[in-house]
């Protein structure tokens, strides 16, 4: 059994090098280096985690968020980063004031992926990322009005009755979740390979031009 | 079922006499024994009760012993809706559509736990139980049902199919959401539903 390792990465050193007071503190869990950053320079410290050559962070493996149960603490934003070169993980949290706006610039411009991981984020725990191209809920369907199901606020079973989810949800347009739309293509049409163009044009879906 | 062969039937009163080429029956028994062993499933499978389900239609159990030879993935040409899975409410309006889709004579199967009540699901996202959304024939319990369960449950169906009379114009009626937005008003759910859930106060639609 190998032991786990209590020391922190040494990008815990290069980013204190690097950006100063904007590092907020570090910390090891179980093995895994922890290093929380100010929400202003969020988005300079990811780029530079993943663009600096010694990191090469370059993977982003998910992002979520936290609300702890104590009211003190804040709410957190959680970015899982890995570097497919040197096979090493980092994670970075921003903390964010509850009594504020939550809001973090968002990374999509760095990782392609952040898109779908962002927006679940927006969907459960309502934080907005500011700068995505397509901020819409994703778990959720669209008109969904409980709120945000994983924050600590809402209750387990929602805000409205079940005689009333009930209702909104047999009043719902099945389609609607389903159409060009919600799959983003009539968005991207103009750069879909041309077979699938022509597919399209020929259109199950109906008005798609 | 007195089938002659044309050759003993030629000429052979006596023949004739003791296996004759008809029988006698009820429209309804007819029928009904025509609808109850071909009944074609529209597999509605969101959870882990679907991989029982497909346990079900593959060798060792075959539903097909039962006329389920084909399962049928368009509404247009099924019979019987299997909802096997636990149903969210972002899937309720879609289930709705296909049973609206489904041509009468049709029945519904809720397999499970979570199709039949919700299950473990109590939360935010989940029906309590699809009979508030579509009619349901016949609820089979288990998390999830073995096939012999499932299989329990389709013979009961059949059962009741062959109870059935076309005389009875209400076994036909679509059953449509009311004006209200409805397909059972709160007030009957909570009328043939104890209280529920973690609490005492707690009702199905509250």
């Amino acid at each position: 059994m190998t032991a786990i390792n209590t020391a922190p990465s040494a990008s815990v050193d290069a980013l204190r090098a690097a950006f100063g007071p904007a590092i907020v503190r570090h910390a090891v869990s179980c093995g895994d280096t922890i290093v929380w950053v100010e929400r202003d320079r969020s988005h300079e410290i990811l780029a530079w985690l993943k663009e600096t050559p010694g990191q090469a962070f370059n993977y982003l493996t998910d992002v979520t968020a936290v609300e702890y149960r104590d009211a003190e603490l804040p709410f957190e934003v959680v970015y899982q980063l890995r570097s497919l070169d040197r096979k090493v993980d980092l994670r970075v949290k921003i903390p964010l004031d509850k009594s504020e706006p939550l809001a973090v610039d968002t990374v999509t411009d760095l990782w392609r992926g952040a898109d779908w991981l962002e927006r679940e984020v927006y969907d459960m725990f309502g934080v907005t990322f500011t700068g995505h191209p397509d901020l819409r809920r994703i778990l959720m369907w669209d008109t969904y009005a409980e709120g945000y199901p994983l924050r600590k606020d809402f209750p387990l079973r929602g805000n409205f009755t079940r005689a009333e989810q009930t209702r909104q949800a047999l009043a719902a347009n099945p389609e609607a979740h389903y159409s060009i739309a919600e799959l983003s293509i009539a968005d991207a049409f103009s750069e879909l390979p041309e077979d699938m163009r022509r597919r399209l044009d020929k259109g199950e879906r109906g008005e798609l031009r | 079922m007195g089938l002659t062969s044309p050759d003993d039937a030629a000429g052979s009163v006596e023949v004739a006499a003791v296996s004759p080429n008809f029988l006698t029956t009820t429209l309804d028994s007819l029928v009904n024994w025509g609808r109850a062993n071909s009944l074609w499933p529209m597999p509605f499978g969101t959870a882990c009760c679907a991989i029982e389900f497909m346990a079900t239609a593959a060798g060792r159990f075959d539903i097909a012993r039962f006329g389920m030879e084909r399962m049928s993935f368009s509404p247009r040409q099924a019979d019987v809706l299997i909802c096997a899975g636990r149903l969210p409410f972002k899937l309720a309006p879609i289930i709705r559509r296909i049973w609206d889709q489904m041509p009468q004579p049709k029945w519904a199967i809720s397999m499970g736990a979570c199709a039949s009540s919700g299950g473990i699901f109590d939360n935010y996202a989940m029906v309590q139980g699809i009979d508030t959304i579509i009619p349901v024939d016949v609820y089979v319990p288990g998390c999830p049902p073995r096939p012999e369960g499932l299989l329990y449950g389709i013979m009961l169906l059949q059962k009741k199919i062959k109870g059935e009379s076309i005389s009875d114009k209400s076994l036909r009626v679509e059953h449509m959401v009311d004006e209200r937005g409805f397909f059972l008003p709160p007030e009957v759910i909570d009328e043939l539903s104890e209280p529920f859930g973690n609490s005492v106060h707690q009702t199905r639609s509250s």
